[in-house]
């Protein structure tokens, strides 16, 4: 494992099929750190360049990664290591793999630009991580609580600091999950039936129209 | 009926004043509880593995059709008894509910296996601790998950309870709604119900 510019880096000549000199000729100190660890190639970058060198990676010949496997984050139980948002990238014709880490410092708003724009499949993946760990994707088109309730009031429970039983009492728990409305979780784009939207019965027509969402007693 | 004056003694509903557990209605229990119990048509609400077990219980090597279980009753409108198979997260807590509100009376509840009936190993944000929070449970079966012979058996001790219910007394039939606060249960009681037990004191992981 390095740690430092990649300029000083022995050893990690080729992280995933991708050159660290041609990664830190382009990008230079946005790469903060490369490293291959159990066989993974994992490159650590600035989250302000982040999207650059993301299309870069998907756009360049030679590096090709045309697939984005997962986007994930990570909350380590050290308050003061960075969370960690993941994006783990695949290139189908290059038969490899890499994953670019971006530190975010948890003192100031956690946000990222979206990579929404370069492969449309991050969409939920980035709607999950801002659920389970409140990081922002700037640019994503529908940016709301995918597993969790839309008025889940608790916070973000995959965070470190969050209690394994949530915030609230049992009871006040039960009270809301009561109170939520089950039917209230779709839009009409989700349900793909806005051009049947005239023939819907009259009630579920003046739901949608109002964009009706679950609500907290 | 109404033959015979009985003395309104102690009598806890004034619906009961006017019936005497007379001959007639003793034998009306009788035929009502034998029907209702041979022909129990299951609501089905699999949400775990404890689903595939319920679905051996049903399948032809344990078949529980020579229970009176004849169909699943996928329209909870058919449906005599809802059995819970499975852990129940507070995401399905409102379903679950309104599933048991468009049952008709008579119904009975089955909680099947240790998530449904206490949350089980789930102590966590997600998970309601045991769904008699959310509804009225009439047999527990415990398990993880229980086997198809176990599920036998709490279908079997519910049989055996339909068959001690009488028709005079109404509570048995009254419907236990969520009230204005929101709650089925009153709030201390779903605090207390939901209170870590056995090895789950040991998860303090928190803040």
């Amino acid at each position: 494992m390095t740690v430092g510019p990649v300029g000083a880096v022995s050893g990690v000549g080729e992280v995933g099929g991708v050159s660290t000199a041609a990664l830190s000729d382009r990008f230079g100190s946005a790469i903060l750190r490369q490293a291959v660890i159990c066989g993974d190639s994992i490159v650590w970058v600035d989250a302000s360049r982040a999207h650059e060198i993301l299309a870069w990676l998907r756009d360049t010949p030679g590096q090709q990664f045309d697939y984005l496997t997962d986007v994930t984050a990570v909350d380590y139980r050290d308050p003061e290591r960075p969370l960690e948002v993941v994006y783990q990238l695949r290139s189908l014709p290059r038969n490899a793999q890499l994953r670019i880490k971006i530190p975010l410092d948890k003192t100031k708003p956690l946000v990222v630009d979206s990579v929404w724009d370069l492969w449309k499949g991050a969409d939920w993946l980035e709607r999950e991580v801002f659920d389970m760990f409140g990081v922002s994707f700037a640019g994503h088109p529908d940016l709301r609580r995918i597993l969790m309730w839309e008025t889940y009031a608790e916070g973000h429970p995959l965070r470190k600091d969050f209690p394994l039983r949530g915030h609230f009492t049992r009871a006040e728990q039960t009270r809301q999950a009561l109170a939520s409305n089950p039917e209230a979780h779709y839009s009409l784009e989700e349900l793909s039936i806005a051009e049947a939207y005239d023939e819907l019965p009259e009630d579920m027509r003046r739901r949608m129209a109002k964009g009706e969402r679950g609500f907290v007693k | 009926m109404g033959l015979i004056e009985t003395p309104n003694a102690g009598a806890e509903s004034a619906e009961l004043a006017g019936v005497s557990p007379n001959f007639i209605t003793t034998k009306l229990d009788f035929l009502a509880n034998w029907a209702r119990s041979n022909s129990l048509w299951p609501m089905p609400f699999g949400t775990a593995c404890c689903a595939i077990e319920f679905m051996a219980t049903a399948a032809s090597r344990f078949d529980i059709s020579r229970f009176g279980m004849e169909r699943m009753s996928f329209s909870p409108r058919q449906a005599d008894v809802l059995i819970c198979a499975g852990r129940l997260p507070f995401k399905l807590a409102p379903i679950i509910r309104r599933v048991w509100d468009q049952m008709p009376q008579p119904k009975w509840a089955i909680s099947m296996g240790a998530c449904a009936s206490t949350g089980g190993i789930f102590d966590t944000y997600t998970m309601v601790q045991g769904i008699d929070t959310i509804i009225p449970v009439d047999v527990y079966v415990p398990g993880c998950p229980p086997r198809p012979e176990g599920l036998m058996y709490g279908i079997m001790l519910l049989q055996k309870k339909i068959k001690g219910e009488t028709l005079s007394d109404r509570t048995l039939r009254q419907e236990h709604l969520v009230d204005d606060r929101g709650f089925f249960l009153p709030p201390e009681k779903i605090d207390e119900i939901s209170e870590p037990f056995g090895n789950s004191v040991h998860q303090t992981r928190s803040a």
